[in-house]
């Protein structure tokens, strides 16, 4: 009978070589692997154990498209048939005229009257090749150009805790600020709205970001909010619910 | 240039908004911190906001300049280290780093900073010669200015090294402090649209149409001067610009005399 | 074989390595990043990456590619190094590389490039290695899958005696024989990915001298994953 140990707790952060498990009965998932009679971690996340299946949930790392995602771009080429987005990642993606826009865009047309260079956009993922190659559409609800506002980088891997459970997290920092505010999940978010507004705004996003792997982040981005704006937010039932953090660990990528 | 984004920051600005919350003529915390390179004769290291800078004073000695037999001689170094921000590629020095280098070293000879006939072992066959080498750890933005304060800093923490027969005892200091009369501080000044600003983000020298680095002396006469960006500046942008860099200047001194 | 050297000027045990200090999340712009510190000997590693590849004719369809680059400051060592790569910093490049590589994954970013830059402020001995161990905690901090951190010291042999971790005044005795032996190893599975050597050895010696090391090695593990977690409190 093989010594079976775990060595560590749901919600650690682990990292690479880091000894989860001993014992074949710990089945390793993502972010883990098998040595011997041992569960390592191999990339530096937070663990997460179902039953007998040790995963993690990474922290760190840069945006790898995925067919569904929903992310903001920037025009860097007008192509004969389309447009090249930077997507944050290091694979930029083709934005083909046919998806470009739900009006009838005639042949020999002028590109740059669509997207110019520089224009930020939010898109959706259609297709990803195995040689990544990316393919994305503005069509759809949702999908538009953006004008205005300001743009910055996130962390990849903390969207899901930016945007929260039914999108409750960035729904009351929204309510806050009176921003409209818009997170790819490429780690690129557009915000609009007064000046002042959009620094609380982008403060409370960086606290989400430091904060996002421990608990009562939400209280802890509700009080910001309420110190700095000089004004109570009123919780709705649905927010109050998931203010439990744990819940939202869920919600990150594996 | 997303020319929508740069019209944001723009209105925000005439608001008296900057991106990361600050006024126009605020500085992000600087912190500094001397004598960190065990190596070196003299060395800091520059906090402010996240711009992160290291400078380090190495000493030797050398034939003076024919034009000068009877003076020291001095050179900035600088290098934008492709460690410090992902947009700096290895390779030879760019224009950019140069113009780094070139601009902190004017201020610092320009201001007589360092008292280089002080400096003269023996007239027109040995001097020594002060090497100071400034590096970005981290850039985001303000690198000349932020560079400047870790060059004084350091200059202020060098001491001299021990010489025997016309050649320096290589890790042998002397208590003795390299003779630095003054403190020129180099201050740019960014101008986007109508709106003068200090100490910008990298975000924020991105939307810049002109820039102005002014070294200022104790007395508040100016040492060297740099403009910088596209677009052009008129009499009213320089004069402003050279008033606001004054002002500024004390605070910054201030700031480096603390640390020393 | 009986030796000289039967205590080390610097006080330390024969296994003793100076003391190790190392964070991680050091450089903002970075995607990873690290400092790490053994005696007076420091490095910072930056890691950008996966990124675009240039050039593009460099590029891998099958994975990713590391690419490290070794520098020291102009000022980080007693005479002043001329800044620039050297042949010197482009080998020690290039181990680097070759070092780390072993345990990095990086099938899922085909034609990118994962590049680490490694940084020397201040030296006294066993450079290369702090820079390894650097890079290893930067690479790992930027979330890059690796199956397990690369830890690096230099293991010595003084007049017969197993030393680990040479500093300056040791490396430069001259009445007595050194060998300078740096070394990297998978703490896991003890697998060596870095040997380099200067000096005279015997076979056992060195053999001897890397089984020794090997606890260290592992110990220097800890000390990077810790500066991990701690970035995490």
């Amino acid at each position: 009978m093989t010594n079976e140990k775990l060595l560590v707790k749901d919600k650690d952060v682990v990292v690479p070589g880091e000894v989860l498990a001993e014992g074949m009965n710990y089945l390793p998932g993502n972010g883990t692997y098998r040595l011997n009679d041992k569960v390592l971690a191999n990339r530096l996340g937070l663990l997460v154990i179902e039953g007998k299946v040790l995963k993690t949930l990474p922290l760190a790392g840069r945006y790898l498209p995925r067919s569904y995602d929903i992310v903001i771009g920037k025009v860097i080429d007008i192509l004969m048939s389309g447009w090249r987005f930077e997507i944050n990642s290091p694979y930029s993606a083709v934005l083909p005229l046919k998806d470009a826009s739900f009006t009838y865009i005639p042949k020999g047309a002028d590109l740059s009257r669509y997207f110019e260079l520089d224009d930020y956009a939010v898109v959706k993922v259609t297709n990803v090749t195995s040689q990544n190659l990316i393919d994305v559409t503005c069509k759809g609800p949702g999908l538009h150009k953006l004008r205005g506002g300001r743009i910055i980088h996130v962390n990849t891997n903390k969207v899901p805790r930016i945007i929260g459970k039914k999108g409750s997290m960035v729904s009351m920092i929204k309510r806050a600020t009176d921003c409209m505010i818009i997170v790819g999940q490429n780690g690129i978010a557009w915000i609009s709205g007064q000046p002042e507004m959009e620094v609380i705004t982008v403060n409370a996003i960086q606290m989400i970001e430091e904060h996002s792997h421990t608990s009562g982040l939400t209280d802890k981005v509700k009080d910001y909010l309420e110190k700095a704006t000089g004004r109570k937010i009123e919780m709705t039932a649905e927010v109050a619910e998931i203010g439990e953090d744990v819940g939202n660990v869920e919600e990150m990528r594996e | 240039m997303n020319q929508d984004l740069k019209n944001h920051i723009n209105e925000s600005l005439k608001k008296g908004v900057r991106l990361d919350g600050r006024k126009k003529e605020e500085y992000r915390n600087i912190e500094i911190k001397v004598g960190v390179i065990a190596t070196a004769e003299g060395s800091a290291l520059v906090k402010c906001g996240d711009t992160e800078v290291i400078a380090g004073v190495k000493m030797t000695v050398g034939e003076p300049y024919p034009d000068s037999q009877d003076q020291g001689t001095m050179m900035v170094g600088s290098e934008l280290l492709p460690l410090s921000n992902p947009n700096f590629e290895s390779g030879p020095p760019s224009i950019d780093s140069i113009e780094v280098a070139r601009v902190i070293d004017r201020g610092i000879r320009e201001g007589k900073a360092i008292d280089t006939k002080k400096l003269c072992i023996r007239k027109g066959e040995l001097v020594w010669t002060v090497m100071i080498d400034v590096l970005p750890i981290n850039h985001d933005g303000n690198l000349i200015d932020v560079g400047g304060m870790a060059a004084l800093a350091a200059l202020k923490n060098t001491k001299m090294v021990e010489i025997e027969n016309d050649k320096i005892v290589a890790g042998k200091r002397t208590e003795e402090s390299l003779p630095v009369n003054s403190m020129p501080i180099p201050i740019t000044v960014l101008k986007i649209g109508d709106n003068l600003i200090v100490d910008p983000t990298e975000e924020e020298e991105e939307v810049l149409d002109a820039r102005l680095t002014v070294s200022v002396l104790e007395d508040d006469t100016l040492c060297a001067l740099q403009k910088g960006g596209d677009a052009s500046l008129t009499t009213k942008d320089i004069n402003e610009m050279i008033d606001l860099a004054i002002k500024k200047s004390h605070e910054i001194r201030d700031k480096i005399k603390e640390a020393l | 074989m009986a030796s000289k050297y039967t205590k080390r000027d610097n006080g330390r045990g024969f296994n003793e390595t100076r003391p190790i200090e190392a964070k991680a999340g050091v450089i903002k712009k970075a995607d990873g990043s690290a400092w790490f510190r053994i005696g007076k000997t420091t490095a910072f590693a930056a890691v950008y990456g996966p990124r675009e590849m240039h050039p593009k004719h460099a590029q891998d369809p099958k994975t990713g590619v590391l690419r490290c680059n070794y520098n020291m400051m102009p000022f980080s060592t007693e005479d002043r190094v001329r800044p620039g790569p050297s042949r010197r910093s482009k080998e020690i490049s290039m181990v680097s590389t070759k070092a780390i590589l072993p345990v990095v994954n990086l099938v899922d970013f085909p034609n990118a490039a994962v590049d680490v830059f490694i940084e020397l402020t201040e030296t006294d001995a066993g450079s290369r290695c702090a820079g390894i161990c650097a890079a290893s905690i930067a690479l790992a901090d930027a979330g890059i899958t690796m199956r397990d951190m690369i830890a690096a010291v230099s293991c010595g042999v003084v007049d017969h005696q197993a030393v680990v971790d040479l500093d300056g005044p040791e490396e430069h005795m001259h009445d007595i024989d050194v060998a300078d032996i740096p070394i990297a190893m998978v703490p896991s599975t003890e697998e060596i990915t870095l040997l380099q050597m200067d000096g005279k050895v015997s076979k056992e010696e060195l053999l001897k001298a890397i089984e020794n090391v090997k606890p260290v090695l592992k110990q220097i593990a800890e000390v990077q994953r810790k500066a991990l977690k701690d970035r995490y409190k």
